[in-house]
């Protein structure tokens, strides 16, 4: 038993780790996140628009990104990604692992964001759209202003569980190799626990995840749960007939 | 603010198909600046379909359609200028919930007409509290009866100052005690001269304010008249039975 908890819990490593974990690796790991994330949004609401487009030039490709880069693990894609784009020369970054780190995340991201933004589309009734377009909105201006909004409300629970994964995927940013400066929570726990040969501080690695992951988790849940109840309309119907016949006398 | 100027409709051999199934099997309809005209007949008729093509939210497979004098089936027409002339409420009224009432109708105002924010909401107040709803402004559509929902959405087609208006069954979805709200708008609406095609199945409605009414049946134009006429004696089978079911 004591084995077990000086393997796993040895709170004088785990003490030890804390400083580097909450000031280098949960930064590290939140920049990664919240920029990968951002990238996610962005091309996936693109990538999302050609997936419902009738234009198959849009289509078939938008089509063939999401299905890759959702079919290939993650770790294999970072890696062919964030070395290939270096390797071809293509360093607008420069050398430093960190920015492909981000890009290649993002791009996976973007890849079951743009899904989950098709389905939040798409499950906004036709007639929304058909009502922009008869005020005469262009198609454009109509997905932006009245459809797209109200398919991101319906779908922000899975976008947050999406950025929930995006947290735990910037573990694997480590394989294309990271500066001292720029390792996040993962890397540093395993950083520790092999040179002390003790597994706490990853433990404590894996426990600040947590804290971030698990209230997401429940937000989600919160949020999904009001979304399907909806909020109780208050409905008070005055007597319509009076007020149309006076306000059309005067008009 | 412009003067707002009212538009026929002429439609000319129309024919629409989806798919294998001939919706509309050549239309032939002129309607007058500032006639009111009601389109009856049974579901599949093609009624909707006919309606919906006069703002193309159907495109027509062959046939013209003009509304004043410009073509809209036309190769180059700018059909989101047109659309904006051509106002349309719909079954399910279609409001955009997560706007305001107010916001619902300034949206277009400032992106399609250009006004600026203020002005929109002016028009806004003024067209709200023509359908009595001046209080309702900063309420959500889901906050509003079903009754009050369609009087918004025709507040907003009015915003735009349309020259004609589109009346896809309108009263279809509400409680029987919210129609009379919405029709009295119809009717003053229709007193004011503006150009109006309602696809309806109030009877009563058709009757007391259409100039004409267009009975159409399986795709095509059954029989058209002033509604005496065609309510009191029905010149074909197909329309004395449909009324008998309906009245």
């Amino acid at each position: 038993m004591n084995d077990f908890i000086n393997m796993f819990f040895n709170i004088e490593l785990i003490t030890k780790v804390l400083p580097d974990l909450v000031g280098v690796g949960l930064m590290n790991t939140l920049i990664l996140a919240v920029s990968a994330t951002a990238i996610a949004l962005a091309f996936g609401i693109v990538i999302a628009m050609a997936l419902i487009s009738r234009h198959r030039w849009l289509n078939w490709p938008a089509r063939i990104y999401v299905d890759l880069l959702r079919g290939l693990p993650v770790i294999l894609t970072i890696f062919l990604i964030g070395q290939g784009l270096p390797y071809m020369g293509v360093q607008p970054f420069g050398p430093s692992a960190y920015p492909y780190g981000i890009i290649s995340l993002g791009l996976i991201g973007a890849a079951y964001m743009a899904e989950i933004f098709r389905s939040g589309i798409q499950s906004i009734h036709h007639g929304q759209l058909e009502a922009a377009r008869a005020l005469g909105m262009p198609y454009t201006t109509s997905m932006a202003m009245i459809v797209v909004p109200q398919g991101i409300r319906n779908v922000f629970p899975a976008l947050t569980n999406q950025f929930i994964g995006i947290v735990k995927d910037t573990s694997l940013v480590y394989v294309l190799g990271l500066a001292v400066g720029e390792r996040e929570l993962y890397r540093i726990g395993q950083d520790m626990s092999q040179r002390v040969g003790n597994l706490s501080p990853l433990v404590a690695a894996g426990i600040v995840y947590l804290i971030i992951t698990v209230p997401l988790t429940y937000y989600v849940n919160w949020l999904d749960n009001r979304l399907r109840t909806g909020r109780v309309p208050v409905i008070v119907e005055e007597p319509a007939t009076k007020a149309i016949a006076s306000e059309g006398a005067k008009a | 603010m412009t003067t707002t100027t009212t538009f026929g409709v002429r439609v000319e051999g129309l024919h629409k198909s989806f798919g294998q199934n001939e919706v509309l099997k050549g239309i032939d309809l002129k309607i007058e600046p500032g006639e009111v005209v009601c389109i009856i007949g049974p579901s599949g008729s093609g009624k909707s379909t006919l309606l919906r093509s006069m703002n193309l939210l159907e495109v027509p497979t062959s046939g013209s359609i003009y509304i004043g004098d410009r073509e809209i089936t036309a190769g180059g027409a700018d059909i989101n200028e047109l659309r904006s002339h051509v106002g349309m409420v719909f079954q399910s009224f279609n409001l955009f919930p997560h706007m305001t009432v107010e916001r619902n109708i300034t949206v277009s105002l400032e992106r399609v007409k250009g006004l600026s924010s203020a002005k929109a909401k002016d028009v806004a107040a003024a067209r709200l509290s023509e359908v009595g709803l001046s209080s309702k402004a900063s309420s959500r559509p889901f906050n509003l009866s079903g009754g009050q929902q369609q009087r918004v959405a025709i507040a907003r087609a009015l915003a735009m100052e349309p020259g004609i208006m589109l009346f896809d069954e309108v009263t279809s979805a509400l409680d029987p005690e919210l129609v009379k709200g919405v029709l009295n708008i119809m009717i003053d609406l229709a007193k004011r001269g503006m150009t109006m095609v309602v696809v309806t199945h109030e009877m009563g409605f058709a009757r007391q304010v259409a100039d004409r009414v267009v009975f159409m049946d399986r795709g095509v134009i059954v029989e058209q008249g002033p509604p005496d006429e065609l309510f009191i004696s029905p010149r074909s089978e197909r329309l004395r039975s449909f009324l008998s079911e309906v009245l």
